[in-house]
């Protein structure tokens, strides 16, 4: 036991270069280790053929005023509903300011008439009831999560609930006056 | 003959001197693990935690070879197990109802530790040890349910899943990350059953070092204090046979429960296909999620509400701590004691209202029970240890205080 901690003493100059050494090598192992993660990590996300499902094309053209259809895009259903003019009044009478998640109904259009929402509640992810006039809407008119009871109106802006934001407005174009692309 | 091993005795001598396995069972859980003799049938719980441990991983790794994860596959063959499968309704059964089982357990297991402080100086380890098993079992136990990908599968996973959407920041990317995708889907099935035949035996892991942490302070008892030698037995032969009556006794329960009520425990809606445009009116967890459930829908605030349920379980690694008394067991702590009961019942109360709709009465209850939830461990734990005086302890199991109240 003696004999090796002589030989272990070393001069002090010596030392820190041995720390530099250690510290070095340590430093890159560990920088080594959690960069060959990465890739472990990465292959979780989405694969390339899940992202190149990510757009569909849909027409609006056989819906009547007052109705809703329901589409599904990226395994998730996008809302299309096309509101009445009372409707788009009541959406456009409040002070959005004033909400919780303050956006105007303008900006959550193209069209004034067809809302565009991914009907997915941003609480925890339930689809709201409301698409269906035999379903109830909520409070406010437009979707009820039943799940945690989030209530959003006909511009599919939260209201009242958990949900901390409104219902996403996806990505989409207007081909012609009613086929839209999304995604 | 009298000093001459048999050829027997000399190859088990010859192995042990090369692997002594036997000796190590021996003293782990045999004849060389001295266990205080005043043991009630609490401390059977952690046996049959292993034991319904072991149930499920064979159970399990038997379905393994039945199922398909795969989104079109997945309910179909859970129903070819059910139907055509030799004995394939059985072996579900015993899993399925299996985790409830095994969560019965192992929370009867977590309120003998509370009830008889098991989690003070010298257990702290031993109990985080615990925690992370019951955490374990949770991730386990839910990934699980999403493999029959019934209609409170795929609605479970999505719910469960968009919890960590409440991450400041980053929480859309994790949780496109734990999808694969943009919803549950395919990507999600298929990692989760990966990761439901894995995590098992991660659990087996952790037992180990649990039932090493054990042996090191040894085992505690319903009096709470320190053991002599005297008052120790060996584990086996005594604690082995009270242990296997043990589990005749709960045998008996289970197998009601499989041959006569295998659904009891289980959402009938879990026997409707995935529909990923269509919400259940209720989405209901499996019940030993439903007290965190409850505290989740608790507030109206997505980030606040996560924080709580995440919260309220992972208070259990600091209850050492917060519980100032150095008196373990309940028996000698008269405020205490009464504490225990009214948390036990909050927890019932809470799990009641974590099956209800969100409103109401259950909405106030949940309200309530929240926050006694956290009170109780937050202030009622640190101040009654400072301002109760408990009943005097007896200075060993065999010297009861009543035998001499003169001293
Ligand atoms: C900690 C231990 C375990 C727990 C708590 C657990 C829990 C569960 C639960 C709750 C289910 C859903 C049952 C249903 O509703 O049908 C399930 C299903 C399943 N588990 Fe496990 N499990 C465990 C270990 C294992 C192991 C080691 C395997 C081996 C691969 C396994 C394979 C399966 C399979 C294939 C299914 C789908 C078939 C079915 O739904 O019955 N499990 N598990
Ligand atoms: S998921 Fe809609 S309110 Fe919770």
């Amino acid at each position: 036991m003696g004999d090796l901690a002589e030989t272990q003493s070393v001069p002090t100059e010596d030392e820190s270069r041995r720390d530099f050494l250690l510290h070095a090598t340590v430093a890159t192992g560990v920088v080594g280790a959690a960069v060959s993660l990465w890739p472990l990590i990465n292959s979780l996300n989405p694969a390339a053929d899940t992202l190149a499902l990510s757009s569909v094309e849909v027409s609006l053209a056989g819906l009547e005023e007052g109705q809703a259809a329901t589409i599904s895009w990226r395994g998730k259903p996008v809302f299309l509903r096309y509101r009445t003019p009372a409707e788009i009044e009541e959406a456009r009478s409040e002070r959005w300011q004033d909400l919780p998640d303050p956006q105007p109904d303008e900006e959550r259009v193209q069209d004034d008439r067809y809302l565009i929402v991914v009907g997915v509640c941003t609480h925890l992810g339930c689809i709201p009831l409301g698409q269906k006039t035999t379903e109830t809407r909520g409070d406010f008119g437009g979707y009820f999560c039943p799940c945690h009871g989030s209530h959003y109106d006909v511009s599919a802006r939260i209201r009242r609930g958990p949900a901390p934001s409104n219902l996403e407005v996806p990505e989409y174009t207007y081909l012609s006056e009613t086929n839209v692309r999304i995604g | 003959m009298s000093n001459e091993k048999g050829w027997g005795m000399r190859a088990f001598d010859w192995f042990e001197e090369r692997l002594p396995i036997v000796s190590f069972i021996d003293h782990s859980v045999g004849s060389k693990y001295p266990a205080p003799n005043n043991l009630n049938y609490f401390w059977n719980f952690g046996s049959l935690a292993g034991f319904m441990l072991v149930v499920l991983m064979m159970t399990g790794i038997v379905l393994a070879m039945s199922y398909t994860p795969h989104v079109d596959h997945a309910f179909e063959s859970v129903e070819r197990i059910m139907r055509d499968v030799n004995s394939g309704w059985l072996i579900r059964y015993l899993h399925a109802n299996g985790g409830s089982f095994f969560f019965i357990v192992v929370l009867i297991h977590i309120f003998r530790g509370m009830y008889y402080g098991s989690y003070k100086a010298p257990r702290e380890v031993l109990w985080w040890l615990g925690i992370v098993i019951y955490l374990l079992m949770m991730a386990t136990a839910f990934m699980g349910y999403v493999l029959p990908w019934g209609q409170m599968s795929f609605w479970g996973a999505t719910v469960i899943t968009n919890l960590f959407s409440a991450v400041p920041i980053v929480g859309d990317e994790i949780v496109t990350l734990l999808w694969g995708g943009f919803s549950v889907d395919n990507p999600t099935l298929n990692r989760f059953f990966a990761l439901h035949y894995l995590l098992p035996f991660a659990i087996v892991g952790v037992v180990v070092l649990h039932i090493w942490a054990l042996h090191i302070p040894g085992s505690n008892n319903p009096m709470g204090i320190e053991v002599t030698a005297n008052d120790k037995i060996p584990f086996h032969p005594y604690y082995t046979s009270k242990d296997v009556f043990g589990l005749g006794v709960f045998l008996l329960f289970y197998f009601t429960v499989v041959f006569w009520f295998p659904n009891a425990m289980g959402h009938p809606d879990n026997y409707i296909p995935a529909n990923p445009l269509q919400t259940p009116a209720h989405i209901v967890p499996e019940w030993y999620f439903l007290p965190f459930y409850a505290i989740l829908r608790s507030i109206d605030d997505k980030l606040t509400g996560v924080i709580l349920m995440f919260g309220s379980i992972l208070i259990l690694f600091v209850v050492p701590w917060l519980d100032t008394s150095r008196v373990r067991s309940a028996n000698f702590r008269p405020i205490f004691k009464v504490l225990f009961w009214i948390f036990l019942l909050d927890c019932f109360v809470l799990g009641w209202c974590g099956s209800q709709l969100p409103e109401g009465l259950p909405l106030i209850l949940t309200r309530v029970g929240t926050f006694w939830y956290f009170f109780h461990f937050l202030v009622l734990l640190p101040v009654v240890g400072w301002i109760e005086t408990p009943r005097p302890l007896p200075s060993s199991i065999s010297t009861p205080v009543i035998a001499s109240p003169a001293e």
